[in-house]
């Protein structure tokens, strides 16, 4: 059996959006920047999607910036708000421990130029507090950044109180909405941010491509330099199959966002309660407030990367925050967060489902994860010591 | 695709070798669980010889991989052999490993080390420190005693 579980890392195009992109890459190839007829009814179909996707967000169309994905649109967000901010004297940026390095590793550039950055913790349950925010946010605020939901373990953030917050106090506010997007509703209006970033593969568009939406009057400045494209704030021409399959996908996902919820949530429910009975293990973050489809777990005495590899060899396809299978010395930065000390952090595994997903698929996961977990404890040192009593159990 | 050679996801998949010996001669653990790695190499020594080796690891792919194929190296080898054993030579006949994960075959060396430096300490045999070249496992003071 060939199980995909790993939707929060990417997800499979979807045919519709296949066939757009096909036929949109056949047809039209012209520039849209260019005045004759092929360039002209290129940029039709280029603000016939900019409009369709502002749509979907609540958005006005001139607030849809196309980009190449997530990180594209983090980075530009965030730079541009410090930027804006730092010609007012403003230089303190608040955010939360448990960001995507697209918006952390963009704040650990801008703190060697001199920005405050201000991450804020998160309790157990993986979401942070807007009280803490609240807190934060003062004068010297350039903007606020804070995920809508967490890709490791799927915590949803209080994103329209801290809009409302924001709102009140005049600071800009950001969010990556980046796993939110296509599976839980999101409104630009209601979030009251000023900035919003997604990316068309999290919801079976194709890679490469995703968006910034910008409030207008919001300050942008360009990462890329050159044509005027993007009303000058993107340079190079625009990749119009990626965005109609984008766009494409997008509605195809928003139209079927009630049903694949209810079932994936029940899809989880069922996972959840499976793996809970594998002794000595914790579920990753809130158990409700989280998107439908994650399910992560920590699992004393192994080590996540080996659980991976063994679970690929039964045809699951998973993920985990342990540092060996992202290169790095310590585990994921989201795990440590929520107050799991390395040793259980690098035991940990996340599967993600998505609307393909179906119920023998997890009735298969829930066979084939405990037995894994089982021959891994059975070789690992640390789980003879934890059951001979010379090592206390963490979980 | 292959992150790992087929050797390693041989070794991985098949480990060598995983037990304990609970009359060890000489126990070596190395590494800690705040890292990811924990190698525990227990061995029985007779007239010089290793008539036994085996492992447990809390580890990644390569860990496994590595402290399994160390057993095989030093398996019925003179403990001299045994301690010329290299990280280098570990991840030889492994076919390769990448180079982020190399620190998996100093670690099956070092554990190797530790286990054999257990027994000359358990037993009072004289030994020359400087054979012990792992500097940075958790036998280290021990080892400059």
């Amino acid at each position: 059996m060939f199980v995909y579980a790993d939707n929060a890392a990417t997800t499979k195009l979807s045919s519709k959006a296949c066939a757009a992109y096909i036929k949109t890459a056949e047809e039209t190839f012209g520039n849209p920047s260019s005045l004759h007829s092929a360039g002209q009814r290129a940029k039709e179909v280029l603000e016939d999607c900019r409009m369709r996707i502002a749509r979907i967000l609540g958005a006005d169309a001139r607030e849809i910036l196309f980009t190449s994905g997530g990180s594209e649109s983090d980075n530009q967000a965030i730079l541009s708000a410090a930027r804006a901010g730092a010609k007012k004297g403003k230089r303190k940026i608040v955010s939360t421990a448990i960001e995507h390095h697209a918006v952390l590793h963009t704040l650990e550039k801008l703190k060697k130029e001199g920005f405050e950055i201000v991450l804020l913790p998160v309790g157990t349950e993986g979401i942070v507090r807007a009280e803490d925010a609240a807190r934060e946010i003062d004068e010297n605020t350039a903007l606020v950044s804070v995920m809508f939901a967490n890709n490791e373990i799927g915590t949803l953030q209080p994103v329209e109180e801290i809009g409302a917050l924001c709102k009140a106090k005049g600071v800009p506010f950001h969010t990556d909405a980046v796993q939110a997007v296509g599976h839980v509703p999101v409104d630009v209006r209601k979030i009251g941010c000023d900035y919003l970033a997604l990316s068309a593969h999290k919801f079976h568009g194709p890679k490469g491509v995703g968006a910034l939406f910008i409030k207008r009057g919001a300050p942008l400045s360009s990462l890329i330099e050159g044509g005027a494209q993007e009303r000058g704030k993107r340079a190079g021409t625009e990749d119009l199959p990626a965005i109609v399959a984008m766009t494409v996908a997008l509605e195809e996902a928003v139209a079927e966002m009630g049903p694949v919820t209810k079932r994936l949530q029940s899809l989880q429910t069922e996972l959840i309660d499976g793996l809970a009975k594998i002794p000595h293990c914790a579920l990753n973050g809130d158990r409700t407030r989280r998107l439908p489809g994650n399910v992560s777990f920590c699992f004393e005495g192994i080590e996540g990367e080996s659980l991976l590899l063994l679970l690929d060899e039964m045809g699951v396809c998973a993920s985990s925050g342990s540092a060996c299978t992202s290169g790095s010395l310590d585990p994921s930065h989201v795990l440590l967060a929520i107050g799991r000390v390395h040793d259980v952090a690098h035991g940990s595994l996340r599967l993600t489902l998505g609307r393909e997903t179906t119920k023998e698929e997890v009735l298969y996961m829930i066979k084939c994860v405990p037995a894994v977990v089982e021959r891994l404890r059975n070789m690992s040192p640390v789980w003879r010591d934890l059951q001979e009593g010379k090592r206390s159990y963490i979980l | 695709m292959a992150l790992y050679s087929e050797k390693v996801m041989d070794h991985f998949k098949n480990p060598r070798n995983v037990g304990v010996i609970e009359d060890a001669d000489g126990v070596g653990e190395v590494g800690n669980a705040k890292c990811g790695d924990i190698m525990k190499m227990y061995i029985k020594v007779k007239d010089g010889v290793l008539t036994d080796v085996k492992f447990e690891t809390f580890g990644c792919g390569s860990a496994i991989a590595s402290s399994s194929m160390a057993t095989e190296m030093i398996k019925g080898k003179p403990l001299s052999e045994a301690l010329s054993l290299t990280n280098k030579a570990v991840a030889e006949a492994l076919d390769g490993l990448p180079a982020y994960k190399m620190h998996c075959s100093v670690l099956a060396e070092q554990a190797v080390q530790a286990a054999i430096l257990d027994y000359y300490q358990k037993n009072n045999i004289p030994y020359d420190p400087a054979q012990f070249k792992c500097t940075h496992c958790a036998h280290d003071e021990e080892a400059d005693e």
